[in-house]
């Protein structure tokens, strides 16, 4: 490797990359988190590297914005076979060329109707309905994690204009595929659940179908584009009210 | 032709919280679904190896007791865990062991007297779908179990085998004591690093108490405060056992049924094989914590399984 080579890749290496123990079989691994969805994509292409070095020896992998949690097997892995390998992965995740991620389409009736908040939020940020539905469904975000419930995917980051704290009060039950913005973040609510998001639409896809593969139409390190569609579409796509 | 209904048995009484529960639910966290599992694995282990069992049976957990069955069909059950009145129409019987049951005989077991979880495992196991690999109930996410919930009044519970099994009883040298003190190993971790020396050696020294917000998801202890200087961070993964400092201050152990990640900045986790025991734990349990090394807890976890793995069984009439 040539010393014009050794100096790019050094320039390119920014925060190192540490990893923390966690319990008595699991390591967490935290990245750089100064651009949020490059850290993100990099954490699912970390996870991928490891599935394939470490395959059964894993237990769990739980990728979280910047950070990996990776439950081991202690029975097929030491403390230190496994540390090495995380060090040597993320060695070649350094050099790695970004993996492609998928975008995922989502249709979402927007509404005063199916989204209680929506009026509010409007409100609050100085702007009518139609340019907050505007504004949140013009870009795509990026699933920075899976969890509260299953199927639920935590979107980012939302355009500032739009950013919304929670609500005070959390609502006792925000109903199945409720679209929602929480700060920077937003989500789809895969089923009916107690939440304090704010409440701006209703997508009618399922999120989360136990008993067929794939259970979830997305994984972290993908991407989602928001569709706004009528109601009429709305009820055509299986959606209710 | 006369149609042979199928082993089982029929729910008299729920009691206050039974479930289907196995070793847990793996390699799902990712997609936000959790671990669920019995709470005290040792006491469901010892369980599914009195009736030679594969380790992985569905059992039934039964949290603090009350549980009424009838036997649709002659089979072999063994009790583990709590110490509760188990008796077999009106006749006391003893905990961890075996038991014949023949058709028609009513099972009842009390409430417990000490500990908070029994697990009463059948021959060949009761029969449920799995559901992302496991057949453990975690009500929250509607998963495992029958219909995703805890069984039911009237519900039947289908069965493995009927036949009647040698009676293997666990040597008493085996039979966990459960406590209302215990010393929790904790290998330190995750955000400890963040929390001043001072805050780590205040809940290293401290006493704690399991308060009544206490359940599969986590325990919820009371205590002296811990502050932390991390004020927000990033959602990440949560592992078993992992010990999470909320604004409050108050540590909150988490379980089983936890959720799989969480923002609240951490101290580590309980080793596994202490957890067990937390988990059978009531309210007003004192709680002191013990800090260990990775390397620590690995050589205490392989002696441990070693050990589980040999636990002699005395075979004989109950």
């Amino acid at each position: 490797m040539s010393r014009n080579n050794m100096s790019i890749t050094t320039s390119i290496t920014t925060a190192q990359p540490t990893i923390e123990i966690a319990g008595e079989n699991a390591l967490i691994i935290y990245l750089d988190d100064t651009c949020l969805v490059k850290t993100s994509s990099k954490i699912a292409q970390l996870k991928t590297l490891l599935s394939e070095k470490l395959a059964d020896k894993l237990i769990e992998q739980i990728p979280s914005y910047n950070s990996l949690l990776v439950v081991f097997d202690l029975y097929k892995i030491d403390y230190f076979a496994i540390r090495k390998t995380i060090k040597e992965q993320l060695l070649l995740l350094a050099s790695a060329h970004q993996t492609k991620c998928k975008t995922i389409e989502l249709p979402v009736f927007y509404s005063e109707k199916s989204g209680p908040d929506l009026a509010l939020c409007a409100k609050k940020a100085n702007l009518s309905i139609d340019e907050v539905i505007h504004i949140h469904q013009a870009q795509s975000y990026q699933i920075f994690a899976l969890g509260f419930a299953p199927g639920f995917a935590f979107l980012g980051e939302v355009d500032e204009r739009i950013a919304m704290p929670r609500l005070a009060t959390p609502r006792k039950k925000v109903p199945k595929g409720a679209v929602g913005i929480a700060d920077q973040q937003t989500a789809v609510y895969p089923a009916s659940s107690p939440g304090g998001w704010n409440l701006i639409g209703l997508c009618p896809t399922p999120l989360f179908d136990p008993d067929n593969a794939p259970h979830m139409p997305f994984s972290v390190g993908d991407r989602v584009k928001f569709k706004p569609i009528t109601e009429q579409e709305f009820t055509a796509l299986g959606g209710k009210l | 032709m006369k149609v042979k209904s199928k082993p089982s048995f029929t729910v008299i009484s729920p009691g206050m919280l039974t479930t289907i529960q196995d070793c847990g639910r793996f390699r799902q966290a990712h997609l936000g679904i959790t671990t669920g599992g019995a709470a005290d694995n040792n006491a469901f282990m010892c369980a599914n190896q009195l009736l030679k069992n594969s380790e992985d049976a569905p059992a039934l957990e039964i949290n603090f007791g009350g549980l009424q069955l009838i036997a649709n069909s002659a089979t072999t059950i063994a009790i583990t865990g709590a110490q509760a009145p188990i008796s077999i129409n009106g006749e006391v019987k003893a905990n961890w062991q075996c038991h014949h049951l023949n058709k028609n005989d009513k099972l009842d077991i009390g409430f417990a007297t000490s500990g908070c979880r029994i697990y009463l495992a059948v021959s060949g196991g009761f029969i449920v779908p799995s559901q992302f690999g496991s057949t453990s109930t975690v009500i929250r996410e509607k998963l495992g179990g029958f219909d995703g919930g805890a069984i039911k009044t009237g519900q039947i519970l289908p069965i493995g085998q009927t036949e009647k099994i040698p009676l293997n009883k666990i040597n008493s040298h085996y039979i966990p004591k459960y406590s209302n003190q215990l010393n929790l190993r904790v290998i330190t971790g995750y955000q400890i690093s963040s929390f001043s020396r001072q805050q780590v050696n205040k809940f290293f020294a401290s006493e704690y108490q399991v308060s009544s917000q206490s359940d599969r998801m986590g325990y919820r202890l009371t205590g002296p405060k811990i502050t932390s200087e991390i004020s927000s961070m990033y959602s990440e993964g949560i592992c078993q056992g992992a010990i999470q400092i909320p604004p409050d201050g108050q540590p909150i152990v988490l379980a089983n049924d936890r959720q799989t990640i969480g923002g609240y900045p951490k101290l580590g986790s309980v080793l596994s094989i202490d957890l067990n025991n937390l988990m059978q734990s009531p309210q007003g349990t004192k709680i002191h914590f013990e800090p260990i090394s990775i390397h620590c807890a690995h050589t205490l976890l392989h002696l441990a399984k070693a050990k589980l793995t040999n636990v002699p069984l005395i075979q004989g009439m109950s």
